[in-house]
């Protein structure tokens, strides 16, 4: 039986609810807009609904612990292929066994999922790292990324803690929609961006931004020590996808 | 801000001072209270990497290059012709909040050439960051080093303020320190090291009474030493660096491959190749020390003063303990797993879970990552695929370096051909 889904997580767990309901073993469940159209199963529409999400993911913590379900979640914002059935089969496992078997890495499924979550979280951590800001004229640090994996709502606290006192935007390109800081609160806002917003140029930020963006290319060059020149282990630490967000990368 | 003569300093200044290694930004939690700048975690992040692989995590400048010494393994020494520059404490103020706001950096990590006296230059070290915390309300990561010779007071001051201090050693004898640096005496490095090791544990103490008693240093101290400069045996640099843990409790010991700078007849002359081989192998025994319970004896030893080096510290050891081997995954307790060259600490871990649940075979064991092409003669699992029982260390070190690559092979390839003539000979 094949589920199609609104691409949301409670989406998702709404899907496991009626899978669970119709004693489905092994359903596929499928994001809408992903779904081609299947003749030989039959196809059911999921309809969002809170409280059945919430009562999957409650169960999910007794049965897995709060570690256990952030790694559904994690790998959920993957959005790889297929994740949706790798993550039923985790949840089946679970809820199956009596222990807990979040570390049963010899089970594909919890193995999958462990190294999911290990991409989603370094793609999380590269972005707290790769992040750069750029000071427009109406003082908000801007920043655009186009992470492989749907981090941006990991990386909000760490911003918000970090930033408190400055006004700032993570603007993620290739799922249009980013995440804004007013000094009180983080929120999710859609943009109508100019192409021309990856050039600094001082239609929108201030001269001195791009003063300092020299400043830091300059500091990144300096620090280098020519005679230890590693090329290999410097793309594998920056590959090359993230550069042209890298403004000592791409002055 | 004159962005002309910042950026001349900032090359100048940054350029002197990236011979320093140290780069950690991690172990300090300094959290965010109302609404200031900044907010560490204890996770360290790596921002960016330069192009020879390292990275970039703090703005590592010294605020002067001026200096008073004549070491002569160091870029800055007296003798040398070179551009000279200082900051102002505003600017570096200035420069390290900009880039941090920016997401550039995790904070500021700051040295010195010393001028004047170590007092002066130590006294000008703490003002910038006394004004980053104080004035700035900034919470992100200061790395300040501890000048040789500094007052006990200042030390005390800078600890106050930031979250690691360091004091570099740099030759790891007592005899190639008087050859290099004349002028520089052992127990200057000593005394504000042993002042803020003693700090820390006071602060500690009291804190468990006190609660507001406030940080000193949180991530600790660090040290470094060049290797390759004199020459030092692994061994000799190895206890000091066991020696260092140990008395004086550091978070870290970095190892700096000796980079030429100078034409000084004591030292290797410039060209010479950047002993990185050599480095890689000290790190790895650094962690075998730090993390996977190996004494520094059972690594380095009258008989052993050097580390191999066409294979790691771990397998070098094992080598000579095939006694202890094989050691069965589905029983073996956690110390004994960490001891299986090609095993991480990461696969200990997955291990001990995932046993729980079933015996593992190696069919489990390659999925979950763990290095087979090294871990497999020196394990047993649920297989009754057990066929190295009867190979020789010089056998599995041979069949191990024929299957595996490593950029570093030219280094050793003499040494390769000469074990594979003596494999031959034993054949035969």
């Amino acid at each position: 039986m094949i589920f199609i889904y609104d691409a949301s997580f409670e989406g998702f767990l709404s899907a496991v609810f009626m899978a669970y309901e119709y004693k489905c073993k092994q359903p596929k469940i499928v994001k809408k807009e992903k779904f081609m159209g299947d003749f030989f199963e039959e196809v059911e529409e999921v309809i969002t609904s809170e409280e059945r999400a919430t009562r999957v993911w409650k169960k999910l913590n007794t049965k897995c612990g709060s570690r256990g379900s952030q790694q559904i979640y994690w790998a959920f914002l993957s959005e790889l292929d297929e994740i949706e059935n790798t993550l039923f089969q985790y949840i089946q496992h679970a809820l199956a066994s009596t222990k807990d078997i979040t570390k049963d890495y010899a089970h594909p499924a919890i193995l999958k999922v462990a190294q999911t979550v290990k991409q989603v979280g370094r793609e999380k951590h590269r972005m707290d790292a790769f992040v750069r800001f750029r000071k427009t004229k109406d003082a908000i640090y801007f920043a655009t990324v186009e992470p492989d994996f749907n981090v941006l709502p990991l990386n909000a606290k760490h911003f918000k803690n970090r930033y408190a006192d400055q006004k700032w935007c993570i603007y993620d390109l290739k799922r249009n929609y980013g995440i804004f800081y007013d000094l009180e609160k983080v929120e999710i806002i859609q943009l109508d961006l100019p192409a021309s917003i990856l050039e600094t140029s001082t239609d929108f930020f201030t001269t001195e931004e791009i003063q300092f963006q020299h400043l830091w290319k300059n500091y990144f060059d300096s620090t280098n020590i020519k005679s230890r020149k590693n090329t290999k282990l410097h793309q594998q630490h920056v590959p090359k996808r993230y550069w042209k967000y890298l403004s000592e990368k791409y002055l | 801000m004159n962005f002309d003569r910042i950026k001349e300093k900032l090359n100048i200044l940054a350029d002197a001072a990236k011979y320093d290694v140290s780069c950690s930004s991690s172990g300090s939690k300094r959290q965010n209270k109302g609404k200031g700048l900044g907010d560490s975690s204890g996770m360290g992040i790596c921002h960016s990497y330069t192009e020879d692989g390292r990275c970039v995590s703090l703005l590592k400048i010294l605020l002067t290059n001026h200096c008073i010494f004549d070491c002569a393994y160091c870029i800055t020494r007296k003798s040398n012709d070179i551009q000279r520059a200082a900051f102002k404490v505003q600017e570096v103020v200035d420069l390290t909040i900009n880039f941090y706001r920016r997401n550039y950096i995790e904070g500021l990590f700051l040295s010195s050439g010393i001028f004047k006296s170590p007092d002066t230059t130590m006294e000008r070290l703490v003002q910038v960051a006394k004004k980053l915390r104080l004035e700035e309300n900034f919470n992100g990561y200061i790395h300040l080093k501890s000048i040789p010779g500094a007052s006990d007071e200042l030390m005390h001051e800078a600890g106050l303020y930031a979250d690691r201090l360091s004091v570099n050693i740099e030759i790891p004898t007592r005899e190639g320190l008087k050859l290099l640096a004349p002028d520089k005496d052992r127990k200057d490095f000593l005394q504000p090291m042993k002042k803020v090791k003693d700090e820390i544990i006071r602060h500690k103490s009291e804190k468990k009474i006190i609660k507001s008693t406030p940080k000193f240093a949180p991530a600790g101290q660090s040290t470094q030493m060049i290797v390759g400069a004199t020459n030092e045996t692994d061994a000799q640099v190895m206890y000091t660096a066991a020696y260092f843990y140990k008395k004086y409790q550091m978070k870290r010991v970095y190892y700096s491959g000796y980079i030429p700078v100078s034409y000084d007849p004591r030292l290797p002359s410039i060209g010479t190749d950047v002993p990185l081989l050599r480095e890689n192998r000290l790190y790895q025994a650094d962690w075998l020390m730090r993390f996977y319970g190996f004494s520094i004896e059972e690594l380095l030893n009258k008989e052993h003063p050097n580390l191999d080096s066409d294979v790691d510290p771990k397998l070098g050891w094992a080598l000579r303990n095939l006694h202890l081997f094989p050691v069965d995954v589905n029983k073996a307790d956690k110390q004994m797993l960490a001891r299986i060259p090609g095993l991480g600490m990461k696969s200990v871990y997955k291990i001990l879970g995932a046993r729980k649940y079933r015996n593992l075979n190696w069919e489990h064991l390659k999925k979950i990552g763990v290095a087979l092409n090294r871990a497999k003669y020196f394990m047993v699992c649920n297989s009754k695929d057990w066929e190295k029982k009867d190979l020789s260390a010089m056998n599995i070190k041979s069949l191990i370096l024929q299957n595996s690559s490593s950029k570093f092979r030219n280094t050793y390839n003499n040494q390769l051909n000469l074990f594979d003539k003596q494999d031959a000979l034993i054949q035969y």
